[in-house]
């Protein structure tokens, strides 16, 4: 009797001896799984940032470069007047693409969610709207400039028409060049992600509202748009990251005319300040993790992902 | 309470392309029932339904209600409102203010509407919860929700779309309870949407059986089960059988066919299957024909005289019992 008692006891504590060594297990097959993402991110992010903070606090001269510990690369970044004028620029830059691809993307994508009921057209008209972006953002930038400029298509045609009697200057190496290239480059992340939230949209809720009365214009208001934050916000993310850290296109579109926190950079690595270069760099990533941050203390994005 | 016709389909036809979903339905709604539209999926009922919504357009015929045609109205104009199968609570939005949402496309003040909203949530028991999110809420109290919401507009016809169907079988016959008694309260017109027969027989006064587009039968719901006109309807309304007899086909409730000695009843079958009930045993037979006749026998009358699978036994019941089908 006592004996099967023992036996029952030892079988019971093998047995929660075997599970524990599975919750065990449990948690090392998680490290592991995690283990290669984390390491190539540590590999190929976080150990370059680490390199960037650290040699912003080197010192340089006009022919050479000093590991050191000091903050003069900061010190005559945050005062110089230079810097407020293309940090100005940068955020102008930004918000204006932010607004226009933000209302191209919004109504592109409530077209394809709402208009075209087939599955099947809805993914047609998507793929339609990807085509440019096979080919290179070079490629569709620099495809501007023979439009764009004084002789060129859009210059000639409006003359033809007797639209105009001059060639418009504005229309190439501008702020607006600048920003046509930006709204093209990024409208369709925008678009991904808000015609994804909507795609979730329930339509019954959008009958239920018509149910209550709603004209569409309310629809939209109390329905739509609340419930396509998600989407939005992370179209605004994009957006606004990819704009803020942009060089090329500035370059290019403007005719190396204006300026932003990109092409400071970019000029510093020309002439070899990489100090100089990675406090600037270490600048703008604060800036733009500062924004994320408030962006998503108004959306919680979580329920998407 | 008046019995008069409140709400008319006149020849409501819906089309698809070229499939018929609703052919030339013409039915009277009584004011102040509950009528079911019952039927098997794809019989035309929720196509029916939503088009008296208005979330449907109706291609051809007229729906008059209160002496107007709203046909071509807007959801919102035409006195129905709508429940949703799947409730359709906006997500966003907390239970008040999902209730008050009609009042606040109409531009009624926050203070008011969310007076109006409490006492629309007092009437289905949740004032506690006004201040939920609906993804907080159970399947049950969602749907009472629902009812709130589409309670306020005031409407003088309440259109539920299988508004059962999503919860659990107890809570069903509860919510069905509930809905039966809000309706004796309201005073107004329910129009209800079902595949399930026992749903329709508890709830309604009137019954109205779909089945290929077109209203196979409607009535009061005794009226129906008892004296089914087709054969679909006897099959559909379950506890029937339907027999072919020398006149034409038949329906005969299970629970009037009573087993005899061979020879004695109106036709010779055998017993296929014995199945014991608790109050009732089902004994299943075969007659001529393969024809299946269930005899449903209170207990205690079958195990004083008990039939095994294989035996030869005689059916009868009472003439007045059978009812002609005309299809």
């Amino acid at each position: 009797m006592s004996e099967t008692i023992g036996e029952a006891r030892k079988s019971r504590l093998s047995l929660s001896a075997i599970a524990d060594k599975i919750a065990a297990n449990k948690a090392v097959s998680g490290w592991l799984m995690a283990a290669p993402l984390a390491l190539v991110l540590l590999l190929f992010l976080v150990i370059p940032i680490i390199m960037i903070a650290v040699v912003s606090f080197w010192r340089a001269t006009e022919f050479s470069i000093i590991p050191d510990f000091v903050f003069e690369n900061y010190e005559f970044l945050l005062t110089s007047p230079v810097t407020l004028t293309v940090f100005i620029n940068t955020f102008k830059y930004a918000i204006v693409t932010w607004i226009c691809t933000l209302l191209i993307g919004f109504t592109v994508a409530y077209y394809l969610a709402f208009h075209i009921r087939e599955m099947r057209w809805q993914v047609v008209m998507f793929l339609l709207c990807s085509i440019p972006f096979l080919t290179s953002n070079i490629i569709r930038m620099i495809s501007w400039i023979p439009f764009l400029g004084r002789n060129g298509i859009a210059n000639s045609t409006l003359i033809s028409w007797g639209v105009i009697d001059e060639p418009l200057e504005w229309l190439l190496f501008s702020d607006f060049s600048v920003i046509l290239a930006f709204v093209h480059l990024y409208v369709l992340f925008m678009v991904v992600p808000i015609f994804n939230t909507m795609m979730r949209i329930d339509k019954s809720l959008v009958e239920a509202a018509r149910d209550a009365g709603a004209t569409g214009p309310q629809i939209l208001w109390n329905v739509i748009i609340p419930l396509t934050k998600p989407g939005l916000m992370i179209g605004t993310i994009f957006v606004v990251t990819l704009v803020m850290g942009d060089f090329f296109t500035v370059r290019i579109m403007s005719g190396s005319q204006s300026a932003n926190v990109g092409r400071l950079i970019s000029n510093d690595i020309g002439l070899l300040q990489y100090p100089s270069a990675s406090a600037t760099a270490i600048v703008l990533l604060i800036t733009v993790l500062l924004i994320i941050g408030i962006l998503l203390r108004f959306v919680d994005i979580r329920k998407e992902l | 309470m008046e019995q008069e016709t409140h709400l008319e389909l006149v020849a409501v036809t819906k089309r698809y392309g070229s499939t018929v979903a609703v052919k030339a339905v013409d039915h009277k709604f009584k004011s102040g029932s509950y009528t079911c539209l019952l039927g098997p999926s794809g019989c035309g009922k929720s196509s029916t339904l939503r088009m008296i919504a208005g979330h449907e357009s109706v291609t051809e015929g007229s729906i008059v209600l209160a002496g107007r045609d709203v046909a071509n109205l807007p959801p919102a104009k035409r006195g129905t409102a709508m429940m949703f199968q799947n409730y359709a609570l906006f997500p966003h939005l907390s239970v008040r203010e999902n209730v008050a949402f009609s009042l606040k496309m109409k531009g009624v003040d926050t203070a008011v509407r969310h007076k109006s909203a409490d006492d629309m949530l007092e009437l289905v028991h949740l004032s506690e919860l006004a201040d939920r999110m609906p993804d907080q809420l159970s399947g049950g109290q969602q749907q009472r929700v629902a009812l709130a919401r589409a309670l306020i507009t005031r409407p003088q016809v309440l259109l539920l779309d299988e508004p059962l169907s999503a919860l659990d079988p107890f809570l069903r016959i509860r919510m069905r309870a509930e809905l039966r008694k809000l309706q004796k309260e309201l005073g107004i017109s329910f129009v209800h949407v079902t595949h399930g027969q026992d749903e329709a027989l508890a709830l309604a006064d009137e019954i109205v059986v779909m089945n290929n587009a077109v209203i196979e039968q409607a009535g009061p719901a005794r009226d129906v089960f008892n004296a089914p006109k087709t054969e679909f309807v006897a099959k559909f309304m379950g506890g029937h059988n339907v027999i072919a007899l020398p006149q034409g086909k038949v329906a005969v409730r299970s629970d009037v066919v009573a087993p005899t000695g061979p020879g004695a009843g109106r036709i010779e079958a055998t017993v296929d299957t014995v199945e014991y009930q608790g109050t009732h045993v089902s004994i299943l037979t075969k007659s001529i024909g393969d024809t299946e006749i269930t005899a449903l026998v209170s207990d205690a009358a079958f195990f004083a005289n008990p039939h095994n699978p294989g035996d030869t036994i005689g059916l009868t019941w009472d003439e007045k019992h059978q009812h002609a089908l005309i299809a």
